[in-house]
């Protein structure tokens, strides 16, 4: 198991340094001119001079190769330069404003968790029945809803009507209720949908049938017989959705006034500060990486198949 | 197979299921009619200022009321239909050429190119989705244009692969085989026999991933990020109507429900027509 997860975090090295690249690319061989916006960004007049002197500074006139080696290697210091627009470091502003993202992110994965594995496991037992399509319905439904809409209509209930719920800010429980179930929506939708007809297969086993032959109650088939089987595609799908989650989560932070990265990134973004972007599509590469690292982890930890497999390998 | 696969929805529930198809048949069919003739439909200019109109409820004048600036809601949603939509059409279609040409290649070609590409589609796809178009936005700057780019930028690497997956699954099939013997060039052999057995599955993840786009289009124009102010656009209207969440609601109500709609009737679309032309896609299913 110990040499499954080095092997798997060891992964991690080429996967990171492929994006930086892409990263690093992008802005020298892409439309733009980082001097040019170095220097509107600081409300210089872009007379020759001051061009020829900030493409000096910021190191453009020396080849590719050894700009993309300096910044990766202060990139591994963690030094991710200055924000053209506030000169001040990009680290230390990012990782600010980080955690309230993670942790709007990470209420919004739990929700996903623990709100699509009772709804699927309801629709399962009560196949074809008013739960299971009320669940198909609420699946449906999350598919195509636009989370900023939910947002908006969230607020309008809950806040605007009923007064129950602050429309802004982070604060308590009450805060990030809303937030989060706009950024769930979607993947609890597809996950309850994905836990039922993967239990409705699983239950149709063999091993499903045997176990209930030997007089094991219901609910200790429909746990240890059928849910251990059946929650594998859940744990994977979750690994792919946490990508959306995150993107979700820069957009409904600016509906809710949640003071995470999203602003931080889009007003860098409008501005074409470049560091900033550089460092904060890094980061969340970094997050989304090391998120599926502990889907991967999880899956062989709940699936001694994989964890065998891995280590018959040797 | 297992009886839970095997069991066959109720009557009642395919019925449902044709309803709500020829429902969503109608919506995508208004909602084309809309792209082509929206200025020519539109019951007012949908940028025509009318201070003394502005937030006005719903009305026999204005059927969906006006937005803060008294522009007609109903003329804006309708003539909005084109950038919200047709910028979809063309990002995927960017897409579907990007995909089936570096897929296609990787597939077909095979050995170090083969690998080289993959790799390089490996990168791509270690980032999410809207970080990466927010990635490329920022290093091309704003704008719809750039938009449609940066979405196609952060999507190749999906279609490629899936494209590549299901050129390796046909390559050693007869058909083509026999094309080569009749002295068909490799390139004649890619266009005239391969693509047309990738296209219909294409087809049909393209319809199913129409719905998707859409949120990421409407999405960033709502960050402020693809399209800009007066033109109307759905994402654009529900910015711009946030500041009226407290008094006038019905503004955010109506682009929303347009959009939400729209992606819903792409979904059925796109689920009936995998039922239809080919049960077996799945996307596990693709390597």
């Amino acid at each position: 198991m110990a040499s499954f997860i080095l092997k798997r975090i060891l992964l991690l090295v080429p996967m990171l340094l492929g994006a930086s690249l892409v990263i690093f690319l992008m802005l020298r061989l892409g439309p733009s001119n980082p001097a040019m916006d170095y220097l509107r960004l600081s409300r210089v007049p872009p007379t020759p001079q001051a061009l020829e002197h900030t493409r000096e500074m910021l190191g453009l006139d020396r080849p590719l190769a050894v700009q993309y080696f300096d910044w990766l290697g202060k990139a591994g210091r963690l030094d991710f330069g200055t924000s053209y627009a506030l000169q001040r470091p990009v680290l230390p502003d990012l990782l600010h404003f980080l955690p309230a993202t993670l942790q709007l992110a990470g209420a919004a994965l739990a929700l996903t968790f623990a709100l699509s594995v009772p709804l699927g496991m309801l629709a399962a037992r009560c196949r074809e029945r008013w739960p299971d399509q009320a669940v198909r319905f609420l699946a449906f439904l999350g598919v195509s809803m636009p989370n900023f809409w939910l947002g908006f209509l969230l607020v309008l209930l809950f806040s605007v009507h009923l007064g129950w719920l602050p429309a802004m800010g982070r604060g308590g429980l009450a805060h990030i209720v809303m937030p989060a179930v706009a950024i769930a929506f979607m993947s609890l939708a597809i996950n309850a949908r994905l836990l039922r007809a993967s239990m409705l297969e699983v239950a149709g086993q063999q091993h499903v049938r045997y176990a209930r032959l030997r007089g094991l109650s219901e609910r200790h088939v429909e746990r240890s017989h059928v849910l251990r089987n059946a929650w594998l595609p859940i744990i994977t799908a979750m690994g792919m959705h946490v990508g959306e989650m995150l993107g979700g989560t820069l957009i409904i932070e600016s509906i809710f006034g949640w003071p995470g990265v999203g602003r931080y990134a889009i007003s860098a973004i409008m501005n074409r500060d470049y560091p900033v972007i550089q460092c904060f599509t890094l980061v969340m590469v970094a997050v989304f990486l090391l998120c599926n690292l502990a889907v991967d982890i999880l899956y062989a930890l709940v699936d001694p198949r994989i964890r065998l497999s891995a280590e018959g390998q040797q | 197979m297992t009886e839970a696969v095997l069991h066959s929805p109720s009557r009642h529930r395919r019925l449902a299921g044709q309803i709500s198809l020829r429902l969503a048949t109608f919506v995508v069919a208004l909602l084309i009619v809309a792209v082509i003739a929206g200025p020519w439909i539109a019951p007012y200019d949908p940028n025509l200022v009318e201070l003394s109109e502005r937030l006005k409820s719903p009305s026999l004048a204005h059927w969906l009321g006006t937005d803060h600036l008294g522009r007609d809601i109903l003329s804006r949603l309708i003539v909005g239909t084109r950038v919200s939509l047709g910028s979809v059409a063309i990002t995927l279609a960017v897409i579907l050429v990007l995909g089936i040409t570096i897929g296609g290649a990787s597939g077909f070609i095979g050995g170090r190119i083969d690998q080289i590409i993959m790799r390089v589609a490996d990168i791509f796809l270690t980032f999410p989705t809207l970080v990466l178009a927010l990635f490329m936005i920022g290093m091309l700057g704003t704008g719809l244009v750039n938009v449609i780019v940066a979405i196609a930028l952060s999507h190749w690497a999906w279609y490629a692969r899936i494209v590549r997956g299901i050129v390796l699954s046909l390559r050693h099939r007869e058909f083509l085989l026999a094309a080569r013997l009749a002295g068909a060039s490799r390139m004649r052999a890619f266009v005239e026999h391969l693509l047309p057995a990738t296209l219909s599955q294409l087809v049909v993840l393209a319809t199913l991933d129409i719905g998707h786009m859409m949120l990421h289009v409407s999405g960033l124009s709502f960050l402020g990020l693809g399209v800009t102010a007066p033109t109307p656009e759905w994402g654009v209207m529900i910015s711009d109507a946030r500041q009226f969440v407290w008094n006038q609601p019905m503004l955010i109500f109506w682009p929303g429900l347009a959009l939400f709609v729209s992606v819903m009737a792409f979904n059925i679309l796109g689920d009936a027509l995998r039922d239809r032309l080919d049960p077996h896609l799945r996307a596990e299913h693709v390597h």
